[in-house]
């Protein structure tokens, strides 16, 4: 890590359509080591957030604990945040956002945090279909604690020490279809090309949005034999690009329908997608489920947007809550005064 | 034996199977002794089970007004045979029983001081219905309808319970009415009605009690109803007996009150989680952003929600969290009573952590208190744990009616909004102790473009909210958040204080449910010229005159449901008198409500008085 930040920026820097330079869209000096993917992706947030031109103030960060859960220092100083205590980001931010819900959510979690203590309640969120983005900095091992495998630690991934690890892997994006997520991407730290595209999508969607990024650990999981090395992964990658049109920008350059699919999202920006084949549908489940697990067994990782309901109902939806946020209700609003007790009175002599 | 006699003051007690409609019957019993004017106070005593295990209602007249237990059944209805003899020893010598006498009865068990009056209430269910269900049902209206002309109950009263249940399903009121009619009936020419135990309406004002225009109504209720008084808009929660009761009615009233009639969207959203971590998580998200939000759970709930409590604590977010405490450890007896996690609640969490506790023991309480705990929890930004129970939740208590000051206004506590954070021209500090009272000032997510934002975080922080393993800053802000919790202690109900009317260096010690048999305890111990000032306390941290108290006392009675002694122990660790010697434990741990008479016993015992009646040790045998 360096230690100090400097404070030097371009003096032409560009704004963006809310009057905001990327610098404020940084947050804090990053204690994680030197060449962490986490640091990656906390770049790949400040960009999509500041070409989004989303005002930091409307953002709630909201993590766990680990190394991952560490990050939202590093990004969005001028957002609220909430780092929580382990797995329990979800419950934090459905409660969060059910008291608000005009602010953007961003979650930030890891492998140990979400796919072990966390298991519980990330199924959940994602069954609730909250409207967030989740993002989880997977790297197959729990930094903080010295490189113990965590349960997204594929099999016969050999540990530093040399251990081979026994246990089947738990695979997010899997999972999320399985449980009701509606925009499940993986992606990969090294891949900011892919990356942040994929975060301006998740965020502009309206539900839950999962975002499995995997995110080498420099220190206890970069080795060889190691699934979840840089090397490995760029190995294996079997990447699919992601083009984010904005809503603002008007369409111009055409595409060939026959290797691009074209994804609307809900508030009318665009999604270009390239097809790895025509059979894989990223609007069905199953067939998304299909390419993910062909893929495994041709041993390459799918990544992109992997699977995209548009039409789903958020969890607000669901509960029909006013559409002015709870937080701001008054007292005038919410309390019925003393006559209506009067007639609770009159019931119960 | 000399059948018992006695107006407006008795004890009667149905034996019943669970699942067979007899809770609604033997409610509408109560709620007419209650129309009367007479002080009746229901209590269910019930099993965990939806369906067939044995289950009872045990119902206390008491003319003064006493609420609490009394000790001893002096009626039994026994309509369940499993339970027969147990229920059988229950009944004091000159006591009734009443029973089917389709079957006969088990001589074994069989009482020679009891006096018994059968009626064929199998029988005349299956000659008058044809529908088995209907057979069922109908025995609990019969035997209703029979103890009213055994027990002088006013039958137009009845009626009237019947109309009011079955509005809207007009066609079961005859039925029923048929039914309480055939017991009455039969009662009417087969015993000597009234019995030497009986009610009578328009007797003297109830001593206890002002004037009789009392509610009748459950705490869980109760409290819901100070939830939506107190504008909460979220809660979030994990079915647990005997809390689940409290979201049922938060969420009825708010389908009356909060729906808006122009978009029929709601202003309030319950959230049912996976689990109690998860319920205290979407309590502690919400209100930090801003929303009065709370949750409701019992004791194994109360564990869960631990580490999340500890975090609310060192984070400072307020939360609010109801606990209906019931029978532990583990899941114990999750359908008894006990005020048993005091401890628990206290000391959520690991390392040094205090919270603030309410403790009511009245409906009414449990409306007030719940608006109070929003208010706390806000003004202190902590965790604010109501310790209520099962017997204080669950059952219907007479109570003063519910009242609300309109002119009273929320105490949302110390916050910036968007227009002070512009104004401001100092650095804004999250955890910054501007007033000297520990308490700092807190910002909404999205109040100010560019001020105001900061990291909330269970790590150690600086008073900018800047993480930071600096043992000295840590040291500081643990010593704010115990002057935070001293600061508590200026704004948390006040203790109720008695004295007697002779002086005296002996008192008693109560708090919640304990408090209703303390004062029948109290004055029963008069009568044989023993005094006792009384202490009822309501919160924690503990006031400055509970302290006061304890100094100018000899000898305290502390009286509480749980083994260890839990309030006694939290006394000793949390006042600065030297009162170990002093407070002396008055327990009951069994899941039912401590009866008065077992509160005066152990204290005749304690102060060498051998008044030890017959009804004493019979309560001893059954205790």
């Amino acid at each position: 890590m360096t230690y100090a930040k400097p404070a030097f920026r371009h003096p032409e820097s560009k704004t963006n359509e809310v009057g905001c330079t990327r610098r404020d869209y940084e947050g804090g000096l990053s204690t994680l080591c030197a060449g962490c993917g986490h640091d990656s992706i906390s770049a790949a947030i400040i960009d999509a957030c500041f070409e989004l031109s989303i005002e930091p103030h409307q953002v709630a960060k909201l993590s766990g604990i680990g190394c991952s859960s560490k990050t939202p220092a590093y990004f969005l100083s001028g957002s609220h945040s909430f780092n929580s205590v382990h797995g329990r980001m979800p419950s934090v931010a459905t409660g969060a956002n059910v008291a608000n819900r005009d602010l953007i959510y961003i979650g930030v979690s890891g492998d140990g945090d979400t796919a072990s203590i966390g298991m519980g309640q990330f199924a959940h969120v994602m069954r609730r279909n909250l409207n967030m983005t989740y993002i989880v900095e997977n790297n197959g091992c729990y930094g903080l604690t010295k490189g113990q495998d965590s349960a997204t630690m594929d099999t016969d991934s050999v540990s530093k020490k040399g251990d081979i690890n026994p246990y089947m892997p738990i695979d997010l994006v899997r999972l999320g279809i399985e449980v009701g997520a509606t925009f499940v991407g993986r992606s990969f730290s090294g891949d900011k090309e892919q990356l942040v595209p994929l975060i301006k999508a998740a965020l502009s969607h309206r539900g839950f949005a999962l975002l499995d990024v995997i995110s080498p650990c420099v220190t206890f999981n970069n080795h060889q034999g190691s699934t979840k090395s840089y090397a490995n992964f760029r190995e294996h990658n079997e990447a699919m690009p992601v083009d984010f049109i904005p809503r603002r920008e008007a369409i111009t350059t055409s595409y060939d329908a026959g290797v691009v699919k074209e994804v609307c999202l809900h508030d009318g920006s665009v999604l270009r997608l390239q097809k790895v084949n025509n059979e894989y549908n990223i609007e069905d489940a199953q067939s998304a489920l299909d390419a993910i697990a062909h893929h495994t067994k041709q041993d390459r990782i799918l990544t992109g947007l992997l699977y995209i309901n548009r039409d789903s109902e958020e969890l607000h939806d669901v509960l029909q809550t006013a559409s002015k946020p709870l937080n701001t209700m008054t007292q005038r609003d919410l309390c019925p005064g003393s006559r209506f007790l009067d007639s609770i009175n009159a019931g119960l002599r | 034996m000399q059948p018992k006699e006695s107006i407006n003051d008795f004890v009667i007690k149905f034996a019943n199977v669970n699942g067979t409609g007899s809770a609604s019957a033997n409610g509408m019993f109560a709620k007419a002794i209650f129309r009367m004017g007479i002080p009746v106070s229901p209590r269910n005593i019930f099993p965990s089970n939806i369906q067939g295990l044995p289950t009872w209602y045990e119902v206390r007249v008491s003319q003064d007004g006493y609420l609490g237990r009394r000790g001893g059944i002096d009626m039994m209805i026994s309509v369940n045979p499993q339970s027969f003899a147990k229920d059988v020893s229950e009944v004091e010598p000159g006591g009734y029983m009443l029973y089917d006498t389709t079957k006969p009865l088990d001589l074994r068990h069989v009482r020679r001081d009891v006096n018994y009056l059968g009626i064929p209430l199998t029988e005349m269910c299956l000659r008058e219905y044809t529908d088995s269900r209907q057979r069922q049902l109908f025995k609990n209206v019969i035997y209703v309808g029979a103890l009213a002309a055994l027990l002088n109950i006013d039958f137009a009263i009845l009626k009237d319970l019947v109309r009011e249940q079955f509005k809207g399903k007009e066609k079961l009121i005859t039925p029923n009415i048929h039914a309480l009619e055939l017991g009455h009936q039969y009662a009417s020419t087969h015993f000597t009605c009234p019995l030497g135990i009986h009610l009578k309406a328009g007797e003297q004002t109830p001593k206890h009690i002002e004037e009789f225009d009392q509610i009748l109504m459950d705490g869980n209720t109760a409290t819901a109803l100070g939830a939506v008084y107190a504008g909460a808009t979220v809660a979030a929660w994990y079915p647990i007996t005997p809390s689940t009761s409290v979201v049922d009615a938060f969420e009825k009233y708010c389908r009356r009150l909060r729906i808006d009639p122009g978009t029929g969207k709601k202003n309030y959203a319950i959230v049912q989680a996976e689990d109690e971590l998860s319920a205290m998580g979407m309590v502690i998200g919400a209100n930090w952003n801003g929303a009065r939000a709370f949750t409701a759970t019992s004791g194994p709930g109360l564990s869960l929600m631990s580490e999340f409590l500890g975090l609310a604590y060192f984070a400072e977010v307020p939360a609010v969290l109801v606990d209906v405490q019931r029978a532990g450890p583990s899941t114990g007896m999750p359908t008894r009573t006990q005020q048993s996690d005091i401890f628990a609640a206290a000391y959520a969490s690991h390392g040094d952590t205090k919270h603030v506790l309410l403790f009511p023991a009245t409906p009414a309480e449990c409306f007030s208190m719940t608006v109070e705990a929003f208010d706390l929890a806000e003004r202190l930004q902590t965790p604010v744990i109501m310790m209520s129970d099962l017997d204080l939740g669950m059952n219907e208590w007479m109570s003063p009616p519910l009242e609300f000051d309109d002119s009273y206004r929320y105490d949302r506590g110390k916050v910036l909004t968007g227009e002070e954070l512009d104004a401001m021209t100092e650095r804004f500090g999250r955890y910054l102790d501007v007033d000297g009272d520990g308490i700092p000032y807190r910002t909404y997510p999205g109040a100010h473009p560019t001020k105001g934002a900061y990291f909330t975080r269970g790590s150690s922080r600086d008073e900018y909210a800047a993480y930071t393993e600096d043992g000295d800053v840590y040291v500081r802000n643990m010593d704010r958040l115990l002057q935070k919790f001293e600061t508590a202690k200026s704004l948390v109900p006040e203790a109720k204080i008695k004295m007697a009317e002779a002086p005296t260096k002996e008192a008693l010690l109560f708090f919640g449910t304990t408090a209703s048999p303390a004062y029948e305890a109290l004055e029963m111990l008069e009568k044989e010229n023993i005094h006792l000032d009384t202490l009822r306390l309501r919160s924690f941290p503990f006031t400055q005159e509970v302290e006061d108290f304890i100094e100018a006392h000899d000898r305290i009675f502390v009286i509480e449901q749980n083994r260890d002694g839990q309030m006694r122990r939290l006394l000793l660790n949390e006042t600065n008198v030297e009162a170990n010697a002093k407070l002396v434990s008055v327990v009951e741990y069994d899941g039912l409500p401590v009866t008065a008479r077992k509160i005066a016993t152990v204290i005749r015992g304690h102060l060498g008085v051998s008044n030890v009646t017959s009804l004493v040790s019979k309560e001893k045998e059954t205790a």
